[in-house]
């Protein structure tokens, strides 16, 4: 074919379109093994050192307050005779005569309280409730938030509306008020499932306690339900999602290749800062009375009760105050950390 | 705008209402009544206080005779406080709870911020790490734990500062930094990211290329667009903090709301709850709407649909 010299047609021979050597192939393959997203993340986690601190801070608590108490010589409800507002180490007269007498007694290592009760256990017992709270009204508030959002930014249009309202009033309501009456509303039907064969366990847990999740369940979720909107609906948006659509990919697998994958960062850091602010929450509901039942302790009770004790016993507030900051920020930092490690993008 | 305006108006209204419902009968599943406890109470006596108070007709013709006595503004007399209506506790107990919760609010805002914003230009810096400790600690202390450490170390071993009550402007001091604690950490640490992230951007780089000075470059650039997500958190922080912080108050006495709304709850006091919850509620719907007008004017970017 003639060609025009000012032409841009490319000279192509027969020769170009045959198909790749071995050879050829080999050199396209990136030889590096692919790191997975979780592996990637642990690496970067593994190199934070203030993260790796405050999981080793978190398991040691968690030792003192799942493990501990099973073998500690004294039990967190327990009074002693003659053992009342004892000083830290200090020991009671009963106990320093058993001492004389060649008996091995096991120190008050934080003294005992009004009452008579060995303290140290009490703290553990009461950060065991505390951390319990936190673990699993976070994973209520975990299932029933990111559902929510992610159904309403999904589907998008009115339900999307509809729902988002209902988050809306939900954030309005005072919560205290709610969870006043809620505790006093479901006091009489959870004393009557105690009854029943098989729900019997609610009673030593507690009714209280049980609003309290109940109250998280229907209450804390709005923030996680906010917060997977507002990223599936940024996600819905990407690029690539619609790329993906272009090439044909169906509905169902964008949701779980594209908009779940990407989420799950987000998720997870979500999660994790929800933990302390789960307990904090419990703290300050058991601070007003109304956590959970007595003699069972939670460090907000805990805190609550060493009040009136302020001016002469303040070992008893202090404890218990300092372990509760310090598990929040624990969680707070382990969180941060996870955040820098799984979800880059989100790194302040 | 005013159509958006408009828009929302229609569904606080909305909101209101489905708050108010939802607490009425709520209210109303708790057993127990407003009469209930009082022991020198005969059972004649009782039923006409309930008759005088109309508790004793169907609760859904309760219901919407209250309904309709607030829409005309009348939010009913106390059950438990005789002779005080509704509003008259609220205008009385509510400037007590905003007086401490404004203050807090401002003093939270003058440290978090310049502090903030310190952090992020000095960022890596020894100044930027203490701040960020401080903040990262800040927010993990429980406002009750700063009010009964501050309440030992200032009112009962050193003996500077009283600790029960509101009468001078010394028993202000522990309530405000108490509840001032928690926003002034949380604010240092939004306004420190985001002005992070504003730093970073390609028109930083262009206003500081074009000569303006860092000053202005800060203030006029960085500043304002760095302080939205601070205005996001204000809003709805400040109806909080003006309502009255129930821990707070309830640590140091002080005559405000959020004590006032516990007590009602406890002792039944129907019209009362309804009252704040409705008032509490208009408050932070308030402020909500107030933020999202207030972001259009910081950022003319943001569409209001």
């Amino acid at each position: 074919m003639k060609q025009n010299p000012m032409s841009f047609q490319l000279k192509l021979n027969p020769e170009d379109f045959l198909p790749a050597t071995e050879e050829e192939k080999e050199s396209l393959v990136i030889m590096r093994e692919s790191v997975s997203f979780w592996k990637d993340g642990f690496r970067r986690l593994a190199k934070n050192k203030v993260a790796m601190v405050s999981i080793v801070v978190i398991l040691i608590v968690m030792v003192f307050s799942f493990i501990v108490p099973s073998f500690y010589p004294y039990s967190y409800k327990e009074q002693m005779k003659g053992a009342n507002n004892l000083k830290p180490m200090q020991y009671s007269e009963q106990e320093l005569e058993a001492k004389a007498a060649g008996e091995k007694v096991f120190p008050h290592i934080f003294g005992t309280d009004k009452l008579g009760r060995d303290y140290a256990i009490r703290v553990m017992m009461g950060s065991r409730i505390s951390l319990l709270v936190g673990l699993i009204a976070t994973a209520i508030i975990f299932v029933i938030g990111s559902a929510y959002g992610s159904i309403a930014a999904f589907f998008g249009g009115w339900v999307d509306l509809v729902m988002m309202r209902i988050v809306d009033i939900i954030y309005t309501i005072p919560d205290i008020l709610l969870i006043v009456l809620l505790s006093f509303a479901l006091k009489a039907p959870m004393e009557g499932l105690t009854e029943v064969p098989g729900f019997g366990w609610i009673r030593t847990v507690g009714t209280n306690l049980i609003s309290i999740f109940i109250v998280f369940a229907l209450l804390y979720w709005v923030g996680m339900a906010r917060m997977v909107r507002s990223q599936v609906l940024m996600l819905k948006e990407s690029e690539y999602v619609t790329a993906a659509r272009a090439l044909g990919v169906s509905n169902g697998k964008i949701i779980k290749k594209h908009l779940l994958t990407n989420c799950i960062g987000t998720l997870i850091v979500t999660t994790t800062l929800q933990i302390p602010s789960s307990i904090f929450t419990e703290s300050f509901l058991s601070f007003l009375g109304l956590g959970v039942a007595v003699p069972l302790p939670s460090l907000g009770s805990l805190a609550s009760e060493a009040i009136n004790g302020l001016n002469t016993y303040p070992h008893l507030l202090f404890i218990p105050a300092a372990l509760i900051s310090l598990i929040i920020l624990s969680f707070n930092l382990l969180g941060d950390g996870l955040r820098d490690a799984f979800d880059p993008k989100l790194k302040k | 705008m005013l159509k958006y305006i408009a828009k929302r108006i229609g569904l606080a209204i909305v909101t209101i209402w489905a708050v108010a419902t939802i607490t009425f009968f709520l209210m109303n599943m708790v057993p127990g009544g407003p009469f209930l406890s009082e022991k020198a109470i005969s059972p004649q006596a009782q039923a006409a206080l309930e008759a005088k108070y109309g508790l004793d007709k169907p609760l859904f013709e309760q219901y919407l005779t209250y309904m309709k006595d607030a829409l005309h503004g009348d939010f009913g007399d106390s059950l438990k406080q005789r002779g005080r209506t509704v509003a008259a506790i609220i205008k009385n107990k509510f400037p007590v709870s905003a007086r401490v919760g404004g203050i807090s609010v401002l003093v939270a805002l003058c440290i978090g911020i310049p502090l903030g914003c310190i952090a992020a230009i000095r960022r890596g810096k020894f100044v930027d790490s203490f701040i960020s400790v401080v903040a990262t600690c800040g927010i993990a202390v429980p406002s009750f734990v700063i009010c009964t450490v501050l309440m030992y170390f200032l009112g009962v071993k050193l003996k500077v500062l009283p600790t029960l009550g509101l009468t001078s402007w010394k028993h202000y001091i522990m309530p405000v930094i108490a509840l001032a604690f928690y926003p002034t950490a949380y604010i240092m640490r939004l306004t420190r990211s985001s002005m992070l992230d504003v730093l970073g951007q390609d028109y930083m780089r262009t206003a500081r290329a074009k000569g303006l000075s860092q000053v202005v470059s800060l203030f006029k650039h960085a500043l304002r667009n760095a302080i939205l997500p601070v205005i996001t958190y204000v809003g709805p922080m400040l109806a909080y903090t003006l309502s009255g912080s129930f821990v707070v108050e309830k640590i140091f006495t002080i005559p405000g709301l959020g004590g006032e709304f516990i007590g009602s709850i406890t002792s039944r006091d129907y019209t009362v709850i309804m009252g704040t919850t409705i008032f509490l509620a208009t408050l932070i719907i308030v402020m909500n709407v107030l933020v999202d007008i207030v972001y259009k004017i910081v950022d003319p970017r943001i569409k209001l649909k």
